[in-house]
């Protein structure tokens, strides 16, 4: 079976809105979970700063920063067909 | 038993607990609009009523009980110590409205430590702002705990706060709300409370979970609950993973209930600024042309007060001559004390120009954006984004910038930011470089608008910063750590500053500066002019006596000047001077310049205070010049040139960016880093960098 590469919060383009679903990286988890991002949360990628890293999102009603690398950690729902 | 009932102020970073602090006891803590403001614990008092007083404790921002930095860690010091002598009685939440459900996450945590809890709703503004509503009563209803609404900024609300307090101390009302233990939890924690004695179980849950961040317990706890949760094969991330979803999970549904959102999200004003500061293009073309307006007006506005000022010191200092009688002391005043502290007062203005922007800066919500435009450019020098804080603020001093590192999680990007940020021109090199590009750069007009002077200083600190980034990434090929470091921070909304608070911060800047550097450069002075007015045994008089042989035709007043530089030469000053002539004639200074040298090493603002003294014992009497003046004619004996030629000057000038020479950045270093080890590497090779570099440039430039 192909398996198709999961999207992440990286992936996104500006202006773009994707929903949760679980994190690849354990320990970084905690620290995204305290900071509310949840699975079932939505998020939007608000900007990508000038060098390209790192990216601002919009989640549970505030603006958070992340390195790129962090933000491909944060894997997104499947968009619905 | 506490003498006085302890209240501490938790919340997340940036929710306001400082200003509310601040409004409480009368204090003036430091406040900024960015996370991370307040590194370490603070203590203020507070009158309730006729009869109570009470401990206020201001501590550093966490987004939960979990810390990931040095600052967050003292919460957990705090809180998991029932014993700590700062132990609260009664914990106010600062909470910000505008984003109450991440600030609930810390609240469910600290109330079910067993803390009678207040939750104060503050940002109320903001969230109003944006649309939102909070039913406060009926969200006290529902957590049982009282709910007090505030603007921490403004001070609405603090006597209703203050009340509440009162009754809170009185019948203690908790929220309790603890996770779900699983079975081995459950035996876990059990064991942990009759071991260590603890009544409320998610306490006893913490020391499992974290023993080895809470050094209170002591190496044998620490070792015996590791013992333990390897016994039970415990995963503590697991643990913590699960209880933050439970909890959000339980959040979401409590605040439902109490949260009105008006219409649909629209873009704030916030967002809208972002879009052109945080532009792909245009945010680096802003923050540098902020940079550029700092560095000009620093120069060019200040530049009038400070002439005003740097007169009326010399034209003091003449009267004063004048009208009282011809003696020691009154030398010891003109030629010592105001010449030594007019060195420094009349760079009051630049000081204060400076420290508006950077309170500005901070004020405003912009530094958080300067973390974000940086990250990536400092990443590969060893420091992360958030050293950023530490860099800027050590453009106005080393020490407090030194310990606002503390938030930064990795220790080796901590520890680099530490090593490198006094290479950053702090407030105290501003006079050095103000006086001596003076000297030297012409003041003219570069492109009708931009004063070359201006420019000039804007370079010198850009070379600061540049050698820190060289500096930095020479100390990660160094360290070569495997530690994993991250970079997630929350942006603030921006602020308009609160001009009362930036004056206040001059104000208060501009009066430690003046006092601190005053009182080194007033006990110096006074050690100078004594050492520079006597000499060993009768050596400056023969020394007067042989100029005046050797001129016979001259009057006493035509050799005035002459005989004062040979005085000055033989006396106790002069022989320090020419001791380390030899080591640093290379560089291009005279033994006078050498004792300036020697006297900056306790503080590096004693240079122009030292300089200025030295020149006015050997200067006429009824000469009326100004410190700048006076520089710009003296002589080097040995060469019979200008001393502060071109080469001299700029060779003192890059010696100076790089010269670590400040007792007090010392002292921080070391309790920062616990020990003498980085400190005197720091030392030594700032020392070393300094000398090589200004040797380079005289030797180029001669
Ligand atoms: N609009 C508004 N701003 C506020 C209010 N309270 C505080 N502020 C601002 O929020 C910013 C942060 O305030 P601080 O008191 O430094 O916050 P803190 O919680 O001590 O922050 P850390 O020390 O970083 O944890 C400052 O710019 C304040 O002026 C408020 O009620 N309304
Ligand atoms: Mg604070």
């Amino acid at each position: 079976m192909v398996k198709f590469p999961e999207k992440t919060v990286a992936d996104l383009n500006i202006g773009e809105k994707g929903i949760i679903n679980t994190f690849k990286d354990p320990a970084m988890s905690l620290k995204l979970l305290e900071m509310g991002c949840l699975p079932g949360t939505e998020v939007t990628l608000d900007f990508i700063a000038p060098l390209g890293c790192p990216v601002g999102i919009r989640v549970a009603g505030y603006h958070l920063s992340l390195r790129k690398r962090e933000a491909a950690t944060i894997v997104l729902k499947p968009n619905q067909a | 038993m506490k003498e006085k009932k302890v209240i501490a102020l938790l919340g997340n970073p940036n929710a306001g607990k400082s200003s509310l602090f601040n409004q409480l006891t009368g204090l003036r803590q430091k406040i900024g609009n960015f996370p991370g403001v307040t590194v370490d614990k603070k203590i203020g008092f507070c009158r309730l009523d006729a009869k109570t007083d009470i401990e206020i404790l201001d501590l550093p921002g966490t987004y939960s009980i979990y810390p990931n930095s040095l600052d967050e860690q003292v919460v957990l010091e705090v809180l998991a110590n029932p014993q700590h002598p700062e132990y609260p009685d009664v914990a106010v939440v600062v909470a910000d409205a505008s984003n109450l459900k991440r600030n609930m996450l810390l609240f469910e945590q600290v109330s079910d430590l067993g803390i009678p809890t207040i939750l104060a709703l503050n940002m109320l503004d903001v969230a109003e702002e944006m649309g939102i509503s909070i039913n406060s009563g009926k969200l006290s209803k529902i957590l049982g705990v009282p709910v007090v609404e505030l603007n921490a900024r403004q001070g609405i609300g603090i006597d209703g706060l203050k009340y509440t307090i009162l009754n809170q101390l009185e019948s203690k009302k908790t929220h309790v709300n603890p996770p779900i233990l699983d079975e081995k939890s459950e035996v876990i924690a059990s064991e942990v409370r009759k071991k260590y004695n603890i009544s409320n179980k998610y306490l006893a849950m913490q020391y499992a979970a974290q023993s080895p961040k809470m050094m209170f317990l002591g190496d044998d706890a620490q070792k015996d609950l590791q013992a333990l949760v390897e016994k039970y094969n415990f995963n503590a991330d697991a643990f913590q993973s699960a209880e933050t979803i439970d909890r959000y999970h339980d959040i979401s549904g409590t605040l439902t209930q109490v949260i009105h959102e008006t219409g649909e999200q629209k873009e704030t004003i916030s967002e809208k600024i972002d879009k052109i500061l945080l532009h792909r293009i245009w945010g680096y073309a802003i923050f540098l042309s902020i940079l550029f307006l700092i560095f000009q007006s620093v120069f060019s506005l200040a530049e009038y007060p400070m002439d005003l000022i740097d007169g009326s010191v010399a034209g003091l200092n003449d009267w004063l001559k004048s009208v009282l009688p011809d003696s020691v002391l009154v030398s010891l005043l003109t030629d010592g004390l105001i010449a030594g502290v007019g060195g420094v007062v009349i760079f009051i203005p630049q000081i204060a120009f400076l420290f508006a922007f950077i309170s500005i800066l901070e004020e405003s919500g912009y530094m958080a954006r300067v973390v974000v435009l940086m990250d990536k450019l400092i990443r590969r020098f060893g420091m992360s984004g958030k050293s950023v804080v530490p860099l800027i603020s050590s453009m106005a001093c080393a020490v407090p910038a030194i310990m606002s590192a503390r938030t930064i999680g990795s220790w080796k990007d901590r520890l680099i930011t530490i090593m490198v940020t006094p290479l950053m021109s702090c407030s105290a090199r501003l006079p050095i470089y103000t006086i001596l590009i003076a000297l030297v750069v012409p003041d003219t007009k570069v492109l009708g608008i931009f004063n070359l002077q201006g420019i000039a200083l804007m370079g010198l600190y850009l070379l600061g910063f540049f050698s820190a980034l060289v500096a930095g990434w020479i100390m990660k090929l160094i360290l070569q750590s495997k530690e994993r470091s991250y970079f997630i921070m929350e942006l603030p909304t921006y602020k308009m500053p609160r001009w009362k608070q930036v004056g206040f911060m001059i104000l208060e800047k501009v009066k430690t500066f003046v006092f601190e550097a005053g009182k080194v450069i007033v006990a110096i002075s006074i050690l100078l002019w004594v050492l520079a007015s006597y000499g060993p045994g009768s050596e400056m008089e023969q020394a007067e006596k042989q100029v005046i042989a050797a001129n016979p035709t001259q009057t006493q007043e035509e050799l005035a000047s002459k005989i004062a530089s040979v005085r000055l030469e033989s006396s106790y000053a002069g022989h320090f001077g020419k001791f380390i002539e030899p080591a640093i004639a290379p560089l291009g200074y005279d033994w006078k310049i050498g004792i300036a040298l020697i006297t900056s090493f306790a503080a590096r603002e004693v240079f122009v205070g030292t300089v200025s003294t030295i020149y006015s014992i050997g200067a006429d009497p009824e000469d009326e010049s100004t410190i700048k003046e006076r520089l710009r004619n003296e002589v080097n004996a040995n060469t019979g040139q200008k001393t502060f030629s071109i080469a001299t000057s700029f060779s003192l000038l890059i010696f100076y960016v790089f010269a670590m020479m400040c007792m007090s950045t010392i002292a921080t270093v070391y309790r920062e880093t616990k020990g003498w080890k980085w400190p005197l590497i720091q030392l030594g090779y700032m020392s070393v960098l300094a000398y090589v570099a200004a040797l380079v440039v005289y030797q180029v430039l001669k």
